[in-house]
């Protein structure tokens, strides 16, 4: 027996800000009702609910998926919440995908929502808990120096400017100027702008850095023969991959993404995709600093190591090149409410696929678009492949 | 797509209630070997994908999936953790496995309970932080008055939630992983410190150490990995209202849509008729009366009745909780699920030993979250 079809038929999302008003569950609710309204359904439609959210900390709410619940929809019905870190946003998808995929749901509901803003005064220290306690935690580490140091490294493993990877953050927050849910969208940006930005952990400034973020994102997924009812252009997830590395992240090469080098293969395995540089017509690699943008690239096999940054030298990434990179203006445009941005990410997919993303559309009709995201101790890659 | 999918591995450690010695990814790894021993398996060549099941704030430690990896073998595999209770994670694997993706999955589960200093500060750290935190509830208190309702709509008393207590207890005794076996009397339960009343705290699950993993293998491969494959027929999973304002304070609703999923999955029309052996969650007494009736193998208020008569005792009708239950065996915090379908597994492999129950083909475990969640899952096995 084939695998069962899995489609992407509805998709919604809040505006992403620095400090939202309204709690985590009401940001949720608000994403599940506008990808409920998409499609023209209701909470009736849904068989089962699956949510994603980084770190209890931040909410300080022990148990926060059951907490939230409720404002995802799942009264009553089958609910999960799964966590890779970073990476949940694209892998609650593939979680959605799962649950499908194994027929024992026609269709789910997928939800994810990050409220940073809850932590007062900054979410940052939130992230002191994600570390050894014994090994690490005395250390008080904080995340920007470490990426300063993979970043760093990366620079220096293949002799990067910071002029070769600010033009990530040049594209990226130019492109979200079309996006109307984006935080840091700016249309007129320059490369100079990024280069004398203040500095916070060398060589990280603050423009190579997506901004802490409140929000909430929704889709709705379906199998084969509701999908096919419910509308004319499904899109299908048509590869899902993920892997976790080894805890002991100090013992990493941490000039090359292998993570997600190999979630990627087991994408383009199930995907059938033999030439992601020719087949993947838009890319979503995960951008939380820009940098990473170009470290995912070259994990995502879309690059030869230290050669992404020449795909925004010469025009490939942009929105008109051949391989449009992160064309809703990623996490350093549009924000990064951790969970809720990875699956920005499978949102901005699902409407540059259909043709609906507006003034950002890519031209040239894409066929097959790529997610990834990433997260926990520089450990997990997660991918998501769709296609019309 | 693999339509059919098996148990086939099962490896456990602990329980006790404390385990200074040895850190929970000993434990963990403990467990994990004898899980792909007992099945036969090379975690780094033949597991595809790895489910593991915890709470940051059970740990210590924000987003934990960091720490699961490498004690069961997952470094640079596909592993993920779900934020749910074991029977949501077996629930997980049963659907990668489902996917045709996916040929053997391993499951994992644990509890440190030890480690915490501030367990019940923690818990009620789950509680509504706008209209519920500031009111200083104790988990405790809220058990109590939802054993408070249950008694009273059901019309059952505190003395059969004692029986409960005295059975689970006298059951431990047969189970060497068991910690908290005795030999009570009804009145000896009764007789405990009242912690909210009705509830008391003997018929409260002392906490517990333990990790446990299981190993699920696709038809193909379960028969030639296992003599004695243990099939999932169904598995189900609900959640109610999270609001203590809003839900139904007498009645385990979650349980009864997750049972009515996986009895459809299942085929199973009469589950009294259907299931031979059943493991419910016991973390509280009463919680176990309620599990039985939202299960359907009996009408509201009958359970107590039927407990009292030893209709569920190990050599009765229905045997429930022959493995001690959380009672008998602590209460293993997000590991629950696992301990309930371990011993399911073993009685259906007939490798129970003195506490063997005769003749038995299919078996349900069910759980719940705990305060103040309304999670419940129910999972359906046969040999």
């Amino acid at each position: 027996m084939g695998m069962r079809k899995v489609a992407v038929v509805g998709a919604g999302m809040t505006k992403f800000v620095r400090r939202a008003q309204e709690t985590a569950k009401e940001l949720t609710w608000e994403a599940a009702h506008m990808a409920l309204d998409s499609c023209e359904m209701t909470m009736d439609d849904i068989e089962a609910v699956c949510f994603g959210t980084a770190p209890d900390a931040f909410d300080g709410v022990h148990l926060n998926g059951e907490y939230v619940s409720d404002g995802a929809g799942a009264w009553r019905k089958p609910y999960m919440r799964s966590y890779v870190g970073g990476g949940t946003g694209v892998f609650v998808p593939i979680q959605g995908w799962y649950h499908i995929a194994s027929g024992l749901f026609d269709v789910v509901m997928v939800v994810a929502e990050e409220k940073m803003s809850s932590y007062y005064p900054h979410a940052q220290a939130a992230f002191l808990t994600i570390f050894d306690h014994t090994t690490e935690r005395p250390l008080k580490p904080n995340l920007l120096w470490i990426f300063a140091m993979e970043m760093n490294r990366y620079m220096t493993t293949y002799g990067l400017t910071k002029a070769d990877i600010a033009q990530v953050a040049v594209q990226h927050k130019r492109n979200a100027a079309n996006h109307p849910c984006a935080l840091l969208g700016d249309a007129n940006i320059t490369l100079d702008d990024i280069l004398k930005s203040e500095v916070l952990a060398w060589p990280v400034q603050r423009f190579d850095v997506s901004p802490v973020s409140d929000g909430a994102v929704a889709v709705i997924l379906a199998a084969e023969h509701v999908a096919k009812r419910i509308t004319d252009k499904p899109v299908w997830i048509e590869g899902v991959g993920w892997h976790l590395d080894t805890t002991f992240w100090t013992n990493r090469d941490l000039a090359y993404p292998r993570y997600v080098e190999y979630a990627a293969r087991m994408a383009y395995d199930m995907a059938g995709i033999k030439e992601p540089r020719k087949q993947i017509n838009i890319a979503e690699p995960y951008d939380p600093f820009d940098y990473k943008a170009l470290h995912h690239l070259e994990g995502l096999q879309l690059a030869d190591r230290g050669k992404a940054a020449e795909l925004y030298s010469d025009g490939t990434a942009s929105l008109t090149g051949n391989m449009p990179i992160c064309p809703s203006g990623g996490l350093l445009g549009v924000g990064n409410p951790i969970a809720a941005a990875g699956l920005m990410k499978i949102a901005e997919l699902f409407w540059q696929l259909r043709g609906e993303a507006g003034a950002r559309q890519v031209p040239g009709q894409p066929l097959h678009g790529l997610a990834q995201a990433w997260g926990d101790l520089m450990q997990v890659g997660t991918v998501v492949i769709m296609g019309r | 797509m693999h339509e059919r999918v098996a148990i086939v591995g099962i490896g456990c450690t602990g329980f006790r209630s404390i385990t200074p010695e040895q850190s929970y990814k000993e434990m963990v790894y403990e467990a994990a070997m004898r899980a792909y021993n007992d099945a036969g398996v090379d975690p780094r060549r033949d597991v595809d994908s790895f489910v593991t099941v915890a709470e940051d704030f059970h740990e210590g430690t924000s987003i934990f999936d960091e720490y699961t990896p490498d004690q069961i073998g997952g470094a640079l595999r596909s592993v993920h953790t779900i934020t749910g209770d074991g029977l949501h994670g077996i629930a997980t694997a049963y659907m990668l496995i489902r996917t045709g993706q996916f040929d053997v999955v391993a499951v994992e589960g644990h509890s440190k309970a030890s480690n915490i200093k501030t367990l019940p500060e923690v818990t009620a750290y789950a509680q509504d932080p706008i209209l519920n935190r500031p009111l200083k509830f104790n988990s405790h208190f809220i058990a109590g008055l939802e054993m408070n309702s249950y008694l009273f709509e059901s019309g059952s008393t505190p003395e059969q939630c004692a029986a409960v207590v005295v059975k689970n207890r006298f059951n431990a005794l047969k189970n060497p992983a068991a910690a908290y076996g005795a030999d009570l009397t009804i009145e000896e339960v009764l007789a405990g410190p009242i912690l909210s009343w009705p509830l008391g705290q003997r018929e409260t699950a002392e906490h517990a150490d333990g990790a446990i993993v299981m190993v699920l293998a696709a038809e193909e491969k379960a028969s030639s990995l296992s003599d004695k494959p243990i099939w999932i027929l169904g598995a189900g999973w609900s959640n109610d209202s999270p609001s203590l304002e809003y839900r139904d304070w007498s009645h385990a609703i979650y349980s009864e849509v997750a049972a009515r999923i996986a009895y459809r999955q299942a085929g199973i029309n009469n589950p009294l008729e259907a299931v031979d052996i059943a493991e419910v969650d016991d973390i509280y007494a009463y919680k176990e009366l309620q599990a039985i009736e939202a299960l359907g193998f009996c009408r509201e208020g009958e359970a107590g009745i039927l407990t009292t008569e030893g209709f569920t005792s190990a050599d009765s009708g229905l045997p429930v909780n022959v493995s001690g239950g959380s009672l008998g065996m602590g209460n293993l915090l997000d590991a629950n699920g696992l301990a309930r379908a371990y011993e399911i597994v073993l009685q259906l492999r007939g490798e129970a030993g003195l506490r063997q129950v005769e003749d038995v083909n299919i078996g349900l475990a069910q759980s719940w979250r705990g305060v103040p969640t309304t999670s419940g899952a129910v999972l359906i096995l046969a040999n």
